[in-house]
C-alpha cells in the first residue's frame, strides 16, 4: 500500500508517514470504542445499564470523557522526578504503537514488513515495562511505586511462557513474520493454526491438542501482560487506587489509558494470527466469488478486527467472572505451571514436526 | 527507498509526535491554577509521610534476575526455531539439549525456593483441654 501511495504522491517519505496513519487511527478509534464496550459489558453483566446519556446508549461517552481529560489541569506533584514523570507516557505509548507496525491488517497493508515480526513485538513490549517503572518511580507515590513494581514483575515473569509459546509457533510456521504466518493459514476454517494449519498427513491431527495447550497458555499469559483480571494486581483499585498512573492527570493519563486498551487488542490479534488464521476468512471470500479484487482486502480487515474484538470481549467477560489472584498464586501459576507445560509442549511439537 | 526498519523509525517519530501534539493541545486549552495543596503527593487525603523512594522487597530483584537468564537464552533459540527442520533430528536435538539444560537450571531454582513468594503463614490456634499439662504451643509456658 505504501508503494501505491508513493506512486501517486511521488514521494517515499509522504507515503511512509501516511502508512503510519491506519494503525494510529485504528488505535484511537478502537480505544474510544473499547472503553465504551468495557463499560457496557460490565454493566450488563451486573444487570445495570452503564452509560446511557451521551449519544445512543452512551456511545459518545468516551469522546466526552476524552474532551474532559483534555481540559483537565496537568498536576505534576512537587515531589516527583519531573524528567522520568514526563517521559514515561511517551515510552509507554510509543512501545505499544511500534508493535502495531507489525500487525497485518490485510494482505496488502502492513506497517513494516520486517522479517523479525513477532520477535520485534516481544522486544518493543520491553519499552512498556520500562515506561511503567519510570512512571511508578518518578511519581514518588507509594501506590504508584507498588503498582509499577508489581506490574513489572508480573509482565517480565509472563514474558517467559509467552516467549516459549512464540518459539513453538515459529517452529510450526517456520517464519517470524506475522504476514507470512497469516498467508500459511489461507483457505477455510480447518486451515487455521489451531486445527493444524498448513501441516499435512498425520502430523496435522497429532498437533491439534498441543496447539490447544499452546493457545491456552498464550491466552493466560496475554491476560497477565495486559494487567487484566484475574491478574490485575498492579491496578487493583481497592488497594492501590490506580497503580502506576495514580499521580497522572489530564492528557498524560489518557495516553496510559490509550496504550493499555491498544495493548488489549494487540495481544488478542497475536492470538488470532497464531491460532485463528490472522486476516483469513473462515468461509472464503465474497470478492473471489464475484471476481471483485478490491473487496478482498476489505473483507480481510473485517475478519481481522472481528476476531480481535472477540478476544477483547472475552477479556472483558473474564473480568466479571473471575476473582483476583494473590501475588504468590500469580507467581506460582507462571513459574510452576505455565513454564513447565510450555517447555514440554515445545519439545513434543518439535518431535511432531519432524514426522 | 527506506528499508523496513526505516519505516519503523518513522513509526517512532509519529508516535512521539502524536503524544507531543496531544500534550501541547492540552496545554493550550487547560487551566493552570496550581496551589501548594494541589501539588502534594496523593495519599488518600492524608499528609504523605516520607518519600516513597526507599528500600524495596528483594523478591522483585530475584524475579528480574531469573527472567534475565531465561529471556536471554530463549532469545538465542529464535534463529534455531525458524529453520530447525532443515537439519532434521540432529538439528532438533541440539536445541532440545540446550533447552533441557535451561530447564534443569529452573528446577534448581525451584528446589532452592527462589520461586516461592513470601506469603503470610496462618497460625492455627491449638486448644489444649488437658489443664494438668502446660500448653506446648504457648511459648510463655516453657
Amino acid at each position: 500500500m505504501q508503494n501505491y501511495i508513493s506512486e501517486i504522491t511521488g514521494s517515499d517519505i509522504i507515503a511512509f508517514v501516511l502508512g503510519t496513519v491506519p494503525p494510529l487511527a485504528f488505535m484511537v478509534v478502537f480505544t474510544l470504542f473499547a472503553v465504551w464496550l468495557e463499560r457496557k459489558v460490565s454493566a450488563h453483566m451486573q444487570d445495570r445499564l452503564g452509560p446511557m446519556r451521551v449519544g445512543w446508549h452512551g456511545s459518545l461517552q468516551t469522546l466526552a470523557d476524552f474532551l474532559k481529560l483534555l481540559q483537565k489541569e496537568d498536576i505534576v506533584a512537587s515531589a516527583t522526578d519531573k524528567a522520568l514523570f514526563n517521559i514515561a507516557p511517551y515510552l509507554v505509548f510509543v512501545g505499544t504503537f511500534l508493535a502495531y507496525a507489525m500487525l497485518p491488517f490485510t494482505s496488502i497493508y502492513i506497517g513494516s514488513n520486517a522479517d523479525v515480526g513477532i520477535f520485534f513485538v516481544l522486544a518493543v513490549s520491553g519499552f512498556v515495562v520500562a515506561g511503567l517503572l519510570m512512571a511508578g518511580w518518578g511519581s514518588n507515590n507509594k501506590y504508584s511505586l507498588y503498582g509499577a513494581m508489581r506490574s513489572a514483575a508480573q509482565i517480565v515473569s509472563y514474558e517467559i511462557p509467552t516467549a516459549l509459546i512464540v518459539l513453538t509457533m515459529i517452529m510450526v510456521y517456520g517464519s517470524m513474520s506475522l504476514n507470512d504466518i497469516s498467508v500459511q493459514q489461507a483457505g477455510f476454517i480447518w486451515d487455521w493454526g489451531i486445527f493444524g494449519g498448513a501441516l499435512t498427513g498425520i502430523a496435522k491431527f497429532l498437533i491439534i491438542p498441543f496447539m490447544l495447550i499452546a493457545f491456552i497458555i498464550l491466552f493466560i499469559s496475554s491476560l497477565a501482560e495486559t494487567n487484566r483480571t484475574p491478574f490485575d494486581l498492579p491496578e487493583s483499585e481497592s488497594e492501590l487506587v490506580a497503580g502506576f498512573s495514580t499521580e497522572y492527570s489530564g492528557v498524560k493519563f489518557a495516553m496510559f489509558f490509550l496504550a493499555e486498551f491498544a495493548n488489549m487488542f494487540l495481544v488478542s490479534s497475536i492470538l488470532v494470527v497464531f491460532f485463528f488464521g490472522g486476516y483469513q476468512s473462515p468461509i472464503g471470500y465474497l470478492g473471489h466469488l464475484l471476481g471483485i479484487d478490491w473487496l478482498v482486502p476489505i473483507e480481510q480487515t473485517f475478519w481481522f478486527i472481528a476476531k480481535g474484538l472477540f478476544f477483547v470481549f472475552v477479556q472483558m467477560w473474564l473480568r466479571w467472572t473471575l476473582p483476583r489472584v494473590r501475588v504468590d498464586q500469580l507467581m506460582a501459576i507462571c513459574w510452576k505451571y505455565l513454564i513447565p507445560y510450555a517447555f514440554f509442549n515445545l519439545l513434543i511439537v518439535g518431535l511432531i514436526l519432524l514426522i | 527507498m527506506l528499508t523496513e526498519f526505516g519505516k519503523i523509525f518513522i513509526f517512532v517519530l509519529v508516535g512521539i509526535g502524536f503524544v507531543g501534539i496531544a500534550i501541547v493541545t492540552a496545554y493550550l486549552v487547560r487551566p493552570d491554577r496550581k496551589t501548594k495543596e494541589k501539588l502534594t503527593t496523593y495519599e488518600c487525603g492524608e499528609n504523605p509521610i516520607g518519600s516513597s523512594w526507599q528500600k524495596f522487597n528483594i523478591r522483585f530483584y530475584v524475579v528480574a534476575l531469573i527472567f534475565l537468564i531465561f529471556d536471554v537464552e530463549v532469545v538465542l533459540l529464535f534463529p534455531w526455531a525458524v529453520n530447525f527442520r532443515a537439519f532434521g533430528f540432529y538439528g532438533f536435538s541440539v536445541g532440545a539439549i540446550f533447552l533441557t539444560i535451561l530447564f534443569i537450571g529452573m528446577l534448581y531454582e525451584w528446589r532452592k525456593g527462589d520461586l516461592e513468594w513470601d506469603r503470610s503463614k496462618p497460625i492455627i490456634p491449638n486448644l489444649n483441654l488437658d489443664i494438668s499439662k502446660p500448653n506446648k504451643e504457648d511459648p510463655k509456658a516453657e
